[in-house]
């Protein structure tokens, strides 16, 4: 174990390699060409009540939309639905669309969260017909993932661009039109820049010992001379044999998780929030407050195997993380 | 009745008559419900500031709505719209202006490809790009 990556990511906002970035990149690649879920059917057929609500909202007078007659006149021989209105057909609704489902967006989302890239706006709409849809049509819409870029800064702020592909059918399985749609997850600007430091711990003769040790990289576990049991946090008794002798032993680095909390609230500038804190169960038989590292509230789950790896926070500090096992 | 605009009348570099669209609040929100697109950013202003949002927005399925009406009230009912290609910028918030100028950037047979920007207080709201093919 105690191995110390010089500059690493603890904080999402410090700076990556630009392995990091490739290796998260390509991690990224996986999703690409992914169906999401099954195709959403539209609530409704296409109808008139619907289009009358849009157009008059919009001001758009074309009577293709709502004269019959002049439908029939023109090259469309009926009434058609504006083709602008397309995805309105496949809306979801009111009720809002749950997020905790485990399909290939989530899983994306996620590892897009895991690195800090939270906000989403979206940059482009393509919209291509193969036809105008009319009343009556029962339309459908599929959804894949196609592309995702490269990391970008932009204006917003830093993150990638996931375009997704909504391909719209009707009753017969025909392709209607089809739609790129592309967002940009990014870390907000403003909020790139450094954060202050992680508070210092409060160290004493009693414990500075197990603080410089992490700055070399290597996690200790103090030991009992007396009785050989081993404590933590460091202190200088042993509460089993009250012997004041001790010496340490490196720890192996492998645990799980015996309990943890995600805090929110509150907000201490030098984190990420929500702030998910560890109590670790080391396999040597001692507990550890920590963070852990690339991972969501979610991910967490107690007895969760972890492997415990020490990195640099500031200069002056080092301390261990929890990773979780794959 | 409107009559169409014939491909034969159109060449690139006409410019489309300019389109003032005073974004009202209630213009805001009825496009948004119209379009089913329910997120509070489109008609709540109070959960729109919590969002981080100055006010409610325009949602997207309207902007693409305008460029679409901005085309046939050029082009006419018999104009057949093939495809709409937006780039989204600053948000259209209640009490701006969209002005939407357009002009034609290719003709090929019938296939009219018109570049479309909508610009408010803020700066272009969309970039569009639409083919259309002409009567
Ligand atoms: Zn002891």
């Amino acid at each position: 174990m105690a191995i110390t990556r010089e500059g690493m990511t603890v904080s999402q906002t410090q700076q990556e390699t630009d392995a990091d970035k490739k290796a998260f990149y390509e991690q990224l690649q996986g999703f690409v060409g992914l169906q999401i879920g099954p195709p959403q059917p539209a609530p409704d057929e296409v109808n008139i009540p619907m289009i009358r609500h849009l157009v008059e909202a919009v001001g758009d007078e074309n009577p293709i939309y709502l004269d019959e007659a002049a439908a029939k006149a023109s090259r469309h021989g009926e009434v058609v639905a504006p083709p602008t209105m397309l995805q309105a057909w496949v809306m979801h609704g009111i009720t809002p669309r749950s997020n905790e489902g485990d399909g290939p967006y989530e899983q994306m989302n996620r590892l897009l969260f895991s690195k800090g890239f939270t906000s989403v706006v979206a940059t482009n709409c393509e919209q291509v017909y193969d036809r105008y849809v009319k009343p009556g049509d029962r339309l459908s819409m599929t959804t894949t993932i196609d592309s995702i870029s490269e990391e970008k800064t932009t204006g917003l702020g830093t993150g990638h661009f996931v375009t997704t592909r909504q391909d719209y059918w009707d009753a017969d399985g025909n392709r209607v039109g089809s739609m790129l749609f592309r967002i940009i997850r990014f870390r907000p600007a403003a909020k790139s820049k450094p954060k202050p430091p992680r508070p210092a711990p409060a160290t004493t003769h009693d414990n500075s010992w197990w603080f410089d040790a992490l700055k070399d990289g290597t996690l200790l576990i103090q030991r009992c001379k007396g009785c050989g049991e081993l404590r933590n946090p460091p202190h200088p008794m042993c509460a089993s044999c009250r012997s004041m002798e001790w010496d340490s032993i490196e720890a192996k680095g492998t645990g799980s998780i015996h309990s943890y909390v995600v805090t929110h609230y509150p907000v201490v500038p030098s984190f990420d929030y929500p702030l998910p804190i560890l109590l670790v169960d080391l396999d040597e038989g001692v507990r550890m407050v920590m963070n852990p590292i690339d991972a969501t509230p979610e991910d967490l789950q107690i007895g969760r195997k972890v492997t415990i790896e020490v990195h640099k926070c500031d200069p002056d500090l080092s301390l261990p993380f929890a990773r979780l096992a794959k | 009745m409107k009559t169409s605009l014939s491909h034969s009348k159109v060449k690139a570099g006409d410019e489309l008559p300019g389109l003032d669209i005073p974004l009202t609040r209630t213009l805001i929100v009825a496009t948004a419900i119209a379009t089913r697109d329910y997120q509070e950013v489109h008609h709540d202003p109070g959960l729109a500031v919590e969002r981080g949002s100055k006010d409610i927005i325009m949602n997207i399925l309207t902007t693409n709505s305008f460029v679409g009406r901005y085309i046939t009230d050029w082009a006419g009912p018999d104009a057949l719209i093939r495809s709409v290609k937006v780039r989204l910028g600053a948000p259209n918030y209640p009490g701006d202006t969209m002005k939407m100028t357009g002009s034609v950037t290719a003709m090929e047979g019938k296939v009219a490809t018109i570049a479309i920007r909508g610009a408010n207080s803020l700066g272009d709201h969309v970039n569009a790009t639409v083919e259309v093919e002409l009567s």
